[in-house]
């Protein structure tokens, strides 16, 4: 089959997604696939125009390739892609939009107020800090609503340290989260299809906080996988990652990050295309429930058929 | 690990077997499982623990766009070297010694090339002895060399606060605990490293060797005094200990005296050379060298030959060829001719650009503009802002150990032309100014506080103080203690103008 690796673009996961992008490429190889490798820019409709992929596999990360946008192009192409359709990725990328839809389905997410720039500078929704931090109580987690890979989130620890926080996280969005801050376990569930894959604990060796560097490097995070989980947890852990799935109206492949408080799991954010390098999560979880990369790949590849069979 | 990006493997259809062959005929190997990779983990040296590449890397491979306006470089400018100079010394070298230059030389480099090196040196007022000289790839391995054979696990390294962000992972991967002493418009503070030395003192630690880069330093621009050259000088004499003097940019002076290096001052006798043609020929050919007392020397040579066994012998052949024909000096020249205006044009487009809270410095030499802005504003998160409007800096963490640094960033003037650095900064100075409106929305503060009011900083006053009056007082990172002075107090340079 003529598939397209979509990866790169200008977002400021560039980096992960070349990453991503190569080791797909090489296992699409393997596989016996010939491969279209696209650094997504300018003339990217030109090279799909022109080699006519039967099916795109996008591995691109952040805005423009994670957010619906070449989605939405591939749409527009008849081109079918991997992972999640437009809706569902442009809902993922947006953690204001997203926490809302999942609150609504009743799935578990830390209470959080959302606050846009226009509201700052025309509606002064400053005045509304200290109420709003009243609400939600320290320490709190403040984050650019479409971000990535932990880039320009801060804990605030009291209402001193709030306002420069909403200044690096304005950095990456217009609109910034302000989330109560759950304390527990950091576990990722990756769903392949309607199946939940084992579940992966990122444990920082460093005592750092789970950031953009222990993330990318080995060695500076510990993934225990699957996770030692009383069996309790483990299924409420399951549900409530398969249930944000859902909610989110994903498809093909997506990896959901939680938390798991003493008040059992909270769902953070849903991935719509998570991670694909050595170090991600979503291939660990694969290999933990018995699929090489290759399988997981051309699960994923098979998946994206299914779906646009059904449309 | 593999690098991310393969460059020229992007853009090409492949028509492959399952044996996954690349065109080239190379076989890929198929990648690693998260089992493999654990594994590899487990056989790490235990320094490679603090070899850590950032997220800065992965933001910094974005800089590479062509649409990118990047003031983060540190490339000097090599467009003006005449190409015909280059084709005429190659086609020499070809013609009359192609089996020697292209043979193994000795580990201590070529007497010719001590020979340049002597030229290069003298115009600063040194006169090394020759067979102090070691030839090597680059500056960096001589930093790295000198590291090598001076520092075990524990050992301190005192350097400056910031200091060149490419010297850090030396040190590093050396185990050098890393001590920074801060730096004002006059370079390093020698008191504060007086006073630092004695606290070691009382713990009963040495430090080996204090790095230093006196002249034009990267990344802040400044130069040390004539007064604290020599007191460093003196401490280092006093105590026995060694101090190592990088010096990549003093010939590229473009306004004000020249200082004397500290080599020349201290004669030799505690001062480690390093020196580079890097910054006034071409930092491709990979030229350094070191200068070091004779018994330092054996061992750096020692160290040289299992690391490389020798400098490239070709580039070598190449720099004896130029310095032959006479005129590097007027090269060296016309490089500062085109620095000074591009650092007048940086200036002036700072002045017009950037907030009054913001402050920067004036060099009167090197490559770099450092500036700082107020203490709520993170240059990491500003720089993923800046990438939105295509236009990159280094933000200033990079230059210290201890996450400090946070509100400054390294400007680079050499890399590119005085339009675009016009243009950068005026994109820069935007994003600043969107922040300091937030922050001034956040916080009720006055937006566009006018000169004279505490958001515009008298000489010498620390940036910290900037923002004194706000009540709020900010930490503008995790783990920073905002009622540490030390900590937001990061170089009260003069602001130009």
């Amino acid at each position: 089959m003529k598939v397209a690796v979509l990866k790169g673009g200008k977002s400021l996961e560039r980096g992960v997604s070349l990453r991503s992008g190569a080791r797909v490429e090489d296992a699409l190889k393997r596989l016996g696939h010939e491969t279209l490798a696209v650094d997504a820019g300018a003339d990217l409709v030109a090279r799909l125009l022109a080699d006519r992929p039967e099916v795109a596999f996008v591995a691109m990360h952040g805005r423009g390739g994670e957010d619906g946008t070449a989605q939405e192009l591939l749409e527009i192409l008849g081109i079918r892609f991997t992972g999640p359709g437009v809706a569902a990725c442009a809902l993922c990328m947006d953690k204001a939009l997203a926490k809302h839809a999942m609150r609504a389905a009743g799935v578990p997410t830390p209470d959080w107020f959302a606050i846009n720039r226009v509201a700052l500078r025309e509606l002064g929704a400053g005045e509304a800090l200290v109420e709003l931090e009243q609400r939600l109580g320290f320490p709190l987690v403040v984050k650019p609503s479409r971000g990535g890979s932990a880039l320009g989130v801060r804990f605030a620890a009291g209402p001193s340290e709030v306002p420069s926080a909403l200044v690096s996280a304005f950095s990456y969005d217009d609109r910034v989260l302000l989330e109560r801050h759950v304390e527990g376990r950091e576990l990722a569930v990756s769903v392949l299809g309607s199946e939940a894959l084992p579940i992966v604990e990122a444990i920082p060796t460093g005592g750092d906080s789970y950031d953009f560097e222990a993330r990318y490097e080995i060695g500076r995070t510990r993934f225990e996988c699957p996770a030692l989980l009383e069996e309790a947890d483990a299924t409420a852990v399951t549900e409530a990652a398969l249930a944000a799935y859902k909610a989110l109206e994903c498809s093909g492949f997506s990896r959901v990050d939680l938390i798991l408080g003493e008040d059992g799991p909270q769902v953070l954010e849903v991935n719509a295309i998570p991670g694909l390098t050595d170090t991600s999560l979503l291939p660990q979880a694969a290999e933990a429930a018995g699929l090489s990369f290759e399988q997981l790949v051309e699960r994923i590849l098979a998946l994206s058929l299914e779906t646009a069979a059904a449309t | 690990m593999r690098k991310p990006n393969r460059p020229g493997a992007a853009a090409s259809i492949r028509h492959t077997s399952p044996m996954a062959d690349t065109p080239t005929g190379h076989r890929r190997r198929a990648h690693t499982r998260t089992r493999d990779i654990e594994r590899y983990a487990g056989l790490f040296a235990e320094r490679t623990g603090v070899m850590r590449s950032s997220a800065m890397r992965d933001l910094m491979a974005i800089t590479a766009r062509p649409e990118v306006i990047s003031l983060a470089g540190g490339l000097p400018d090599t467009s003006t070297f005449p190409p015909q100079t280059f084709a005429a010394q190659m086609t020499r070298i070809a013609q009359t010694s192609a089996a020697e230059a292209l043979q193994y030389g000795p580990t201590e480099g070529f007497e010719e090339t001590v020979d340049c090196i002597l030229q290069v040196m003298g115009a600063e007022g040194m006169l090394p002895d020759p067979e102090d000289v070691i030839v090597t790839t680059g500056g960096q391995q001589a930093i790295d060399l000198v590291t090598k054979t001076l520092i075990d696990p524990g050992d301190v390294v005192v350097c400056e606060a910031p200091t060149y962000p490419g010297a850090v992972p030396v040190f590093c991967s050396y185990q050098a605990e890393v001590v920074q002493i801060e730096c004002d418009e006059d370079g390093m503070r020698i008191d504060l490293l007086d006073e630092t030395l004695a606290g070691l003192d009382s713990e009963g630690r040495r430090p080996k060797f204090v790095y230093s880069v006196p002249s034009f330093q990267n990344p802040a621009g400044v130069s040390m005094s004539i007064e604290r050259r020599t007191r460093l000088v003196e401490l280092a004499r006093r105590r026995e200990m060694l101090v190592v003097e990088d010096n990549p940019y003093g010939l590229l002076r473009f306004g004000g005296e020249p200082l004397p290096p500290l080599y020349q001052l201290d004669g030799g006798d505690f001062v480690i050379y390093v020196g580079t043609f890097s910054k006034i020929l071409s930092p491709g050919i990979r030229l350094g060298w070191a200068v070091a007392p004779p018994p330092v020397m054996e061992k750096i040579v020692l160290g040289k030959q299992a690391s490389d066994l020798c400098t490239s012998t070709l580039t070598q052949y190449f720099v004896r060829e130029y310095f032959a024909e006479g005129n590097w000096r007027q090269y060296v020249e016309s490089l500062c001719a085109i620095y000074r205006k591009r650092r007048d044009t940086m200036v002036e487009a700072l002045a017009e650009h950037f907030p009054p809270e913001a402050t920067w410095t004036d060099p009167e030499g090197g490559l770099f503009i450092w500036a700082t802005l107020p203490d709520y504003i993170d240059t990491g998160d500003l720089l993923a802002r800046a990438l939105r409007d295509d236009v990159a800096f280094v933000p200033g963490q990079a230059a210290y150990v201890d996450g400090r640094g946070a509100s400054s960033m390294r400007l680079n003037f050499s890399g590119v032309d005085e339009e675009e650095i016009r243009e950068g900064v005026r994109r820069i100075g935007n994003v600043i100014r969107e922040q300091v409106d937030l922050y001034a929305t956040l916080t009720g503060e006055a937006v566009g506080a006018s000169p004279g009011t505490p958001g515009r900083e008298a000489e010498d006053v620390p940036a910290v103080d900037a923002r004194s009056d706000s009540s709020a007082s900010i930490s503008d990172s995790p783990g920073t203690n905002p009622n540490d002075p030390s900590q937001g107090d990061v170089l009260p340079f003069r602001k130009a103008q």
